[in-house]
This record gives structure tokens, sequence and C-alpha cells, in this order.
């Protein structure tokens, strides 16, 4: 009798479902994956090592690209490795401005990751209806930072800049009559944390709509229920983090159980899933979705009412504002020598970690006493994601995979790194 | 009991597939959400950070007096700077090159320039058509400068409290 042979499948990286530049190499017994193995690779800037030959200011802005989906949330953990090893404080204002933008960061990647999960298996029309709400995501970000992507927002010490107190607002055009262009601006007339607030207004029956769509429609669970399904314990060994984590049952969440910043005074609560396949992860990350809503709102709430300085006041770290540095000599000199030198932070070693959209984002820093890193370590949660593939994936089916890969919400940014 | 019958009935009816199609019928006859870009434009925050631009005094004078404090910090080391005295004695640019296929665009070289003179305007729609196309050169720069000069400094006075 012939040998039967398995069959080996490229699978990306130009495919559409490999979400980025994943090259997965499949060993298929008919239509079952015996084994999936991914390479890894196409996407290597060497950000680590680049970091060591820029200083700590000018390494912030490629934190951005790593995971390109929640760019401020990178740099957050950044800048806390920094704080860290300063020993410095950060003002409350701008700690509330980092929580509030790390949870819309955290809208942002999940939404993005409902509409390309979802248009993976099937459902078109959530894409469009995600994309709706990132758009509005995208203009906060736009109007704090100037980029709608590639933020540069957080600083070591603070944010950049406070929050603007205007909105830029639709301008006329033949398209569009007095009516429609004042309802179009209606909920930009106030200022930024307005807009914000009134899409916290908006966005649970936004939710709603995704619900409805998807958690009771029989293909939608045809394709997610019992696939990929992950034991706590398995999960555990395999350094899961994040909506992997919780999706199967594991009650963990760096955001309460080592809070940074302000966590520990917002209330919000944890999502946690029973059966640890990709429904549960599903669920897991609609409901987080409501819970970082609650926790923009919060915040909305508290900055309005506490008006502050929104970066910290020790010029050694960050520079002085425009005025003091025109008018002043000192300050003039403090300005020159951060933006040419950079600041000098203690030798010492430590490990910053956050709650990323994604799981478990540190950095491990080294500092030999230098204005630029010795070493610059990324622990991204997509690693550890990714090489759960292969245990995740076996067994299951070909068209399996495709769920499974957006189920682990991996981004190829942070991975290739 | 109840609730199986209640199930076949719900499964038999496909009432959740109808559910999301009469959501996104309903979507059919709402207001439509999209901008004809190249007639109508999304609204730009003043801090957007797009091409970059060399700007002058209102007499005439460039601001630029050589630094190079936005070459030193540029991250990706887009920016290069040679410097020469004038006649009248002041120090200036002679070259003044920004090589936008490196830049990444984070406005580090407008928030160091102490003289206001390198900005990130608000101009999105620019192109080459050769990779040199995209090297910009000190009079390419002043050229942009020149043309926004009103929109650059109206952004500028809008972002100024927050700088």
């Amino acid at each position: 009798m012939a040998d039967i042979r398995n069959y080996t499948l490229n699978f990306g990286p130009q495919h559409p479902a490999a979400h980025g530049v994943l090259r997965l190499v499949l060993e298929l017994d008919g239509e079952v994956v015996q084994r999936a193995d991914p390479h890894i690779g196409m996407l290597h800037r060497a950000t680590e090592k680049l970091v060591e030959h820029k200083t700590y200011l000018q390494a912030l802005p490629y934190m951005d690209r790593l995971d390109y989906m929640s760019m401020m949330a990178n740099e957050h953990a950044y800048c806390l490795a920094i704080e860290k090893l300063l020993g410095l404080q950060v003002p409350v204002r701008a700690q509330y401005i980092r929580v509030m933008f790390d949870e819309i960061t955290r809208l942002l990647n999940h939404l993005l990751w409902l509409g390309a999960h979802a248009i993976d298996c099937g459902a078109m029309t959530v894409f469009l209806y995600a994309f709706r709400e990132r758009e509005t995501l995208l203009d906060c970000y736009e109007a704090v930072s100037g980029a709608r992507l590639h933020a540069a927002y957080y600083r070591p010490g603070g944010v950049y800049r406070d929050l603007p107190d205007s909105m830029p607002q639709y301008e006329a055009s033949k398209f569009r009559n007095r009516q429609k262009l004042s309802d179009l601006n209606e909920n930009r007339q106030g200022t930024l944390l307005d807009f914000i607030a009134d899409f916290t207004d908006k966005f649970p029956k936004y939710v709603d709509e995704y619900e409805q769509l998807l958690t009771n429609n029989r293909i939608w669970k045809q394709r997610t229920v019992g696939i990929g399904v992950v034991s706590p314990e398995r999960a555990l060994a395999m350094g899961l983090s994040g909506p992997m984590l919780r999706g199967s049952g594991i009650e963990w969440d760096l955001r309460r159980k080592q809070p940074y910043e302000v966590y520990d005074l917002l209330e919000f609560d944890i999502p946690v899933g029973v059966n640890g396949d990709c429904y549960d992860r599903y669920l897991c990350r609609i409901n987080e979705m409501r819970q970082s809503n609650r926790i923009v709102r919060q915040c909305v709430e508290w900055l309005r009412t506490h008006p502050g300085p929104v970066i910290t006041d020790n010029h050694k770290i960050a520079p002085p504002s425009r005025v003091q540095m025109k008018t002043s000599m000192e300050d003039l000199i403090h300005h020159f020598k951060l933006f040419t030198e950079g600041f000098h932070v203690p030798e010492g070693e430590t490990y910053a970690a956050i709650e990323h959209p994604k799981g478990e984002f540190g950095i491990y820093l080294i500092s030999d006493g230098a204005n630029k890193p010795y070493r610059l370590k990324i622990r991204a949660p997509g690693y550890a994601h990714l090489s759960a593939l292969d245990e995740v994936a076996r067994g299951h089916m070909i068209a399996d995979v495709v769920a499974i890969i957006g189920t682990l919400d991996i981004v190829f940014g942070e991975i290739d790194r | 009991m109840i609730q199986s019958i209640r199930d076949f009935f719900r499964g038999f009816l496909l009432l959740e597939l109808l559910q999301g199609l009469a959501l996104t019928g309903s979507y059919l006859f709402r207001r439509k959400l999209t901008v004809r870009y190249p007639e109508e434009k999304a609204p730009l925050s003043p801090r957007f950070r797009g091409l970059h631009a060399l700007r002058r005094y209102p007499n005439g004078e460039e601001r630029c007096i050589g630094c190079k404090l936005c070459e030193a910090v540029c991250p990706a080391q887009a920016i290069t700077i040679e410097t020469a005295q004038r006649e009248d004695g002041t120090r200036r640019t002679t070259r003044y090159d920004i090589d936008m296929t490196k830049c990444i665009y984070c406005g580090f070289c407008e928030e160091s320039c102490p003289v206001d003179s390198i900005v990130e305007t608000a101009i999105y729609e620019y192109h080459g058509e050769t990779r040199g196309d995209l090297h910009y050169t000190k009079e390419m720069l002043l050229a942009v400068g020149d043309r926004y000069e009103e929109s650059i400094a109206r952004d500028r006075a809008k972002d100024s409290a927050y700088r």
C-alpha cells in the first residue's frame, strides 16, 4: 500500500486572514491540521536594538509602531518603565488622561479585532459598523496628538499637551446644506471631553448592535463555539494573558492585580469566560469594551472638574513650556539640553507592565546611567499567543485556523518588533 | 419543556438571523456617514502633523537660525542641515533637507524649534513620483511655508495655549 503523506500548506504571508505578515506552514491530513508552524520575522525592524542608539525621548515614537493597533498603550508601558527608574511622580491629571486614552486605545483595538475577526468568519457588516466608531475615537487621538495612529503623545513625566478646548468641525460643501452640516457638527461644539462623553453615551447602544449581529447568530456560533479551547491550566502554562487568559476563566487583570496610575480609584468589572473557546473570548472582549466605556466615562467626569499640570515640572526630565523657554535663559538651556542630549536615567534595571488590550505588555529596561537605554526588552503578549497557536489549532479543520488566528488577536508589529 | 419548544421554533424561524438583517436593513434608510473625499474633507485638528514647512518672519526674513536642534532630536535622522555666516553677520542655513521617506512624522522637530521655524502643517495631500521628489530642500520647504503661512499661523495660534 502506498504511503499517504501529509499535505503541507503555506498559509500567508499574503493571505488576508493572516492579519499582516504571518506565514503559517500547515501540515494537513485531509482537512485536519496536524501541525501549525508559524514563521515570524517578516516585519522585524530591530526596535530593541534601534532604541539602544536613541535617547529616551527619541525612542518613544518607535513604541507606537510595535503594536500599531494600540499605540498609546505601548507608549504607556515605556513611559512607566522610565518613570520607575527615575522615581518620577506624574501629575494626577496626566495619570487620568493616560488612563482615559489607554481605555480609548482598548476600544480601538477591540473594535478592529471584532471587525476583522467577524470578516474572517464571514460576517461582513460588523466591520463597517466597528470602523464607524473607530473613526470617532481616532478623531480623539488626532485632537490631542495631531496624528490618528502614531500618536507620540505620552512623555516620560506625563503627556505632551493638555486636552484641547475645541474640536475641529466639518466645513460646508456642496453636498450638505446647513441643516445637515449642523447635525454633523452637533457633537463637536464643546470641548474634547464633551466629544468623548457624547461618544460614551452612544457607545453601549453600538455594542448592542454588534451583539445583535453576532452573539446569537447561528453561523457565528458554528464558527466559534468549541473552537480553539484552551484549558485554564494550559493557558497559564503557555503564558497567555489578557482576554486569552480571561476567556479560559482565570480572573487576571493587571489593572486590578498590580494597579498602575489611577486604576485603583476607578470602578470596573473584569469579564471572565467559562469554556475558553473562541466564542467565550469574543464575549469577554465585547464586555471589556463595555467596561472600558465605563472607565472612559469616569475619567471624563474627573478631568472636567480637575484642571492642573499634565507633565512634571522637573525640567531636567520634561522641557519647559514655550513661553518659559522664550523668556528665561535657564529654561532655554534646559530646552536645548533635553532635545540634544536628553535626560540621564540612573543605573538600574526595571520591568514595567501594563494591561495592554491584547494582554500583558511589558518593557524591561536596563540603564547604565547614560542618556539612552543599555538594553530594552519588549514583552509582547502577541508573541506568547502566537506560540500557543500550534497547540490550539492542532486537530481542528483548516477553516478553523482562521477563526483561531482571529481570536488570538495578533499584530505583527509587536511580534516581530 | 416549554424552553425546548421555544428553542425549536426560534431555530426553525431563523429569528436571530432576521434580527441581524433588520438591523442592517434599518441602516439602509439612515443618513450616510461617509464623506465624499476630494470635494469635502473630514475635519482636521490644529495639532495635525503633516507636510513640513519652514516659516518666515512677517518682514520676510527666514526664521531658521541653524541651531540644528531639530537635526539632533530627529529620531529617524531625516533632517540634514549645513550652516554658514551670511554677509550681514547672522548665521543661517545653507542647506536644510528633509527626507520625507525617512520622516516618521513624530513632530519632535517642531517641538524642539526655539524660533517656531520648522513646523508640521495640516497638509496631507502631497506626493512624489520618484524617491527624489520626496527629498525636500530648503527652497521647497520655504515655498510651502510661504504658500500656507496663513493656515500655519492660525493653527499655531489655536494651539499655543497648550504648548
